[in-house]
């Protein structure tokens, strides 16, 4: 068992992983494409702006997942591989990326499940390639320098702004 | 696991307030919520009952505002305290990076806080996750009521320390808030490490900025 460890996101896994997103959007007629890790954080997002609140989408949407894996282990099932919402005008897909990422799309009546299902299913693969690489590289990192980390300098802002904020907030 | 997010310059840092149920989790966000100035809270969401227990978790964004180019946020959660929603507990504590325990100081949830403790110790492991290796602060709430234990019990039964392996950590480490009461300590040939612990009245708000600082400055240190 070990302490958390901090992983990164880079830009240029950003513009790989954009990439595979913006050829779903295009060959599904999808307009949203989210990627969420499964700890309730948004990792990137593509399509049309999304015009909710994306943090508590990305809180929901992990929540959500998690409790369908559970609901899928009662059944026996090793999990739900993926998860469908129907809305009157707007419904979600989601589905699992290499067990640690949630690949949510949002789409309209302009396409169709089956088509936005069979697209997931070509473009998971290659995202769970790129997320496993990412894995193995923060993961190898921490023998060595981190592979996730911040400059130096950032701790000791970031705790004078823990003071301003949460220290006399509390006074009040 | 916190994530440093270079492609859209963001840091996101989880901390879990755990503990027994009615033990004032919800209240320490509530007040945090209240208390945060308007431009640096999100929005707080509730998944609780029709009777105001939370059911699977409560959640509130705060922004620390950009740090040297990051835009520096911590997501605080709770998890419902009651012993039958253990599923419930073990995924908020997926990608966990900092703890907080409170822990209900009146005498009669004693064995509870202990149950509590011991199902966090169990479901971090479930994660790969060891509590004494990350970051992790005992906040004892309810110290306004009446039968509230004392604090040399409730440190005794939650946090009476564990060995220190590691013999470049052996030595005297004071507790910062504390002038005397060492957070590493050597007791006969043993050196024993125990966690930083605030007293608090949540309902009041005492001590729950003390200990929301506290563990969200540990966090910081971890990414470093």
């Amino acid at each position: 068992m070990s302490g958390a460890a901090s992983w990164s996101f880079r830009e240029e896994d950003a513009s790989r992983i954009g990439a595979l997103l913006d050829r779903l959007l295009a060959e599904s007629s999808a307009r949203t494409a989210l990627l969420v890790d499964r700890a309730g954080q948004m990792l990137a997002t593509a399509g049309q702006p999304p015009r909710f609140d994306p943090i508590t989408f990305a809180t929901l949407t992990a929540a959500d997942f998690s409790a369908n894996d559970q609901l899928a282990r009662l059944l026996g099932e090793n999990e739900f591989g993926a998860l469908f919402h129907q809305g009157e005008k707007d419904s979600l897909y989601l589905a699992d990326v290499a067990r640690r990422v949630i690949l949510v799309v949002l789409f309209d009546n302009s396409t169709t499940l089956g088509l936005v299902k069979l697209r997931v299913r070509g473009i998971v693969g290659e995202l769970s390639r790129v997320f496993l690489e990412m894995f193995a590289r923060d993961g190898a990192g921490e023998r060595g320098r981190p592979g996730a980390g911040v400059e130096r300098g950032f701790v000791g802002e970031a705790e004078d702004e823990i003071d301003r904020l949460f220290g006399t907030s509390g006074r009040g | 696991m916190s994530l440093i997010n270079y492609a859209s310059r963001e840091v996101n840092c989880k901390l879990v307030y755990y503990g027994p149920g009615l033990g004032g989790k919800t209240t320490n966000l509530e007040y945090i919520y209240e208390k945060v100035a308007p431009a640096s809270k999100g929005k707080m969401i509730s998944l609780a009952t029709e009777t105001e227990r939370t059911l699977f978790f409560d959640f509130l964004p705060v922004d620390l505002g950009t740090i040297r180019g990051f835009k520096t946020r911590f997501h605080l959660y709770t998890v419902p305290g009651q012993v039958y929603y253990n599923a419930s507990r073990r995924l908020i504590l997926r990608g966990v990076d900092g703890v907080v325990f409170v822990a209900d100081s009146q005498l009669e949830r004693m064995e509870a806080n202990l149950e509590s403790m011991q199902n966090l110790y169990d479901n971090l492991a479930q994660h790969g996750l060891d509590l004494t290796r990350i970051p992790f602060v005992i906040q004892y709430n309810k110290r306004d009521l009446p039968n509230a234990a004392p604090v040399e019990q409730l440190q005794e039964a939650l946090n009476p320390g564990w060995p220190v392996e590691d013999p470049a950590r052996q030595r005297l480490t004071p507790d910062p808030a504390r002038p005397g009461e060492p957070l590493i300590r050597q007791v006969d040939e043993t050196w024993i490490e125990r966690v930083a612990y605030f007293e608090a009245a949540a309902v009041r708000g005492d001590g729950v900025f003390d200990t929301l600082r506290a563990v969200s400055k540990m966090v910081l240190k971890t990414l470093g």
